[in-house]
């Protein structure tokens, strides 16, 4: 419970998902203008991450892993190369899914996230969460616990550039600096704090 | 041919998918601090770019509009998958290097954005043309980017010791702020802010005006 946990808070802080992984920068930039709308998002992805990086976990320890498919004989094969195909089509079909799911039974939920949902499916930190869950061989547990933190870090850190981008546009800011240019800027800045909180261990 | 020139050279400067598009900006971001990583993980984008808007392009007019997500994203991750299992085969260390920034390629906005944008509605050997420029775009930035940082942050470029360094006897201190994560955010900032100094017309308008000092008076 206690690795569960220190590995939850590695996710959230000390290798955040867009402040330091760089994932996910694409929306992160682009819906990151309001604090409603990134709220929204950030919920999203949590909840997508959830699901995802742990179903991708089952599937890599049970079907592609080499010598996952000994019990029909084939003790040999790998299908690990067939992984990039395989992970994105099931976040694709979990979104998918879960979009008809909120759509009939949560339609409060549904309308909150509705805009966000196919959007999710090409953020790069889903998948890229999927991929470095892969890398690193995470376990069962390992994985939601993983799918949790990173999920929730990128969504903290798109709730705050959201919060400063909103007192930011009454800012004077150089003409070629306005916008995209102070975004990234802003965000250096606050990959520079997230920095200070890599020294933290439990 | 001038469309052909204008394809292929409108995303390096006048339109380009980084600095104007904010596309494909995680991996610009992940893969800077070394030169030579940087330079494979370009030529694996510009080849998937490039092939996949020719598959899609090929295809377009056979693809139930409906469908047409599911069919770009299996190309170009099929394209991806090529790519990837070719570098762990050619260039195990630098694949290493690159982690997960080679299978990211796929959700690289570039990509998709091109094959929606570009490849739908165009001819297979223009489409082809426009997934270069658009790799090209990007390895631009690119490697603008990480010849900044490799240069200030060890001193080297693509390996070479160019800034001898302190501990080796020379007289550069290495900035190790350059190979951490702040400072990509930084550069790329710095470089739209640069890009937009030249090109005025690609300045962002402002959401919300300074009232100026007469109307100020004249509502106190």
């Amino acid at each position: 419970m206690e690795q569960l946990l220190s590995l939850f808070v590695q996710a959230v802080f000390i290798e955040n998902m867009a402040l330091q992984m760089f994932l996910g920068m694409c929306t992160f930039l682009a819906v990151s203008k309001k604090i409603e709308t990134a709220i929204g998002l950030g919920v999203a992805v949590i909840v997508v991450q959830v699901i995802t990086v742990p179903a991708n976990n089952l599937i890599f320890n049970h079907l592609l892993r080499e010598g996952a498919l000994d019990w029909l004989g084939m003790p040999e094969l790998s299908l690990q190369f067939l992984g990039f195909l395989c992970y994105i089509g099931v976040i694709a079909a979990i979104v998918q899914i879960l979009e008809m799911f909120l759509d009939k039974y949560v339609p409060a939920l549904y309308n909150a996230l509705g805009v966000f949902l196919p959007l999710i499916t090409v953020n790069c930190a889903i998948l890229g969460s999927t991929l470095l869950m892969v890398e690193r061989d995470y376990s069962f547990p390992e994985s939601v616990a993983f799918g949790l933190g990173s999920g929730f870090g990128w969504a903290l850190a798109i709730v705050a550039l959201a919060g400063i981008r909103e007192k930011l546009k009454y800012s004077d800011v150089p003409e070629g600096l306005r916008g995209l240019g102070i975004t990234f800027i802003t965000v250096g800045l606050m990959s520079l704090g997230f920095m200070s909180l890599s020294g933290v261990s439990l | 041919m001038s469309s052909v020139k204008q394809i292929l050279l409108t995303p390096l400067f006048e339109n380009n998918p980084i600095a104007l598009q904010i596309l494909g900006v995680c991996s610009a971001l992940a893969v800077t601090t070394q030169l030579s990583v940087t330079l494979v993980m370009c030529i694996a984008l510009t080849t998937v770019t490039a092939f996949s808007n020719l598959f899609i392009s090929l295809i377009r007019n056979h693809m139930p509009s409906s469908i047409r997500i599911i069919v770009q994203m299996t190309i170009i991750a099929s394209l991806v998958i090529a790519v990837d299992q070719f570098l762990q085969a050619f260039a195990y260390e630098i694949s290493k290097n690159l982690s997960v920034f080679v299978g990211l390629i796929i959700t690289n906005c570039i990509v998709m954005g091109r094959a929606e944008a570009f490849a739908m509605k165009n001819p297979p050997g223009l489409s082809f043309l426009d997934g270069i420029g658009n790799g090209m775009g990007y390895s631009l930035v690119l490697i603008v980017v990480a010849s900044i940082r490799e240069l200030f942050g060890s001193g080297s470029l693509l390996g070479f010791q160019v800034l001898p360094l302190i501990e080796n006897g020379g007289w550069y201190q290495a900035n190790g702020l350059m190979l951490l994560s702040p400072s990509a955010f930084f550069i790329i900032g710095f470089f739209i802010w640069a890009l937009r100094s030249v090109k005025k017309d690609q300045v962002e308008t402002r959401e919300f005006r300074m009232a100026s000092r007469s109307t100020q008076d004249g509502a106190f």
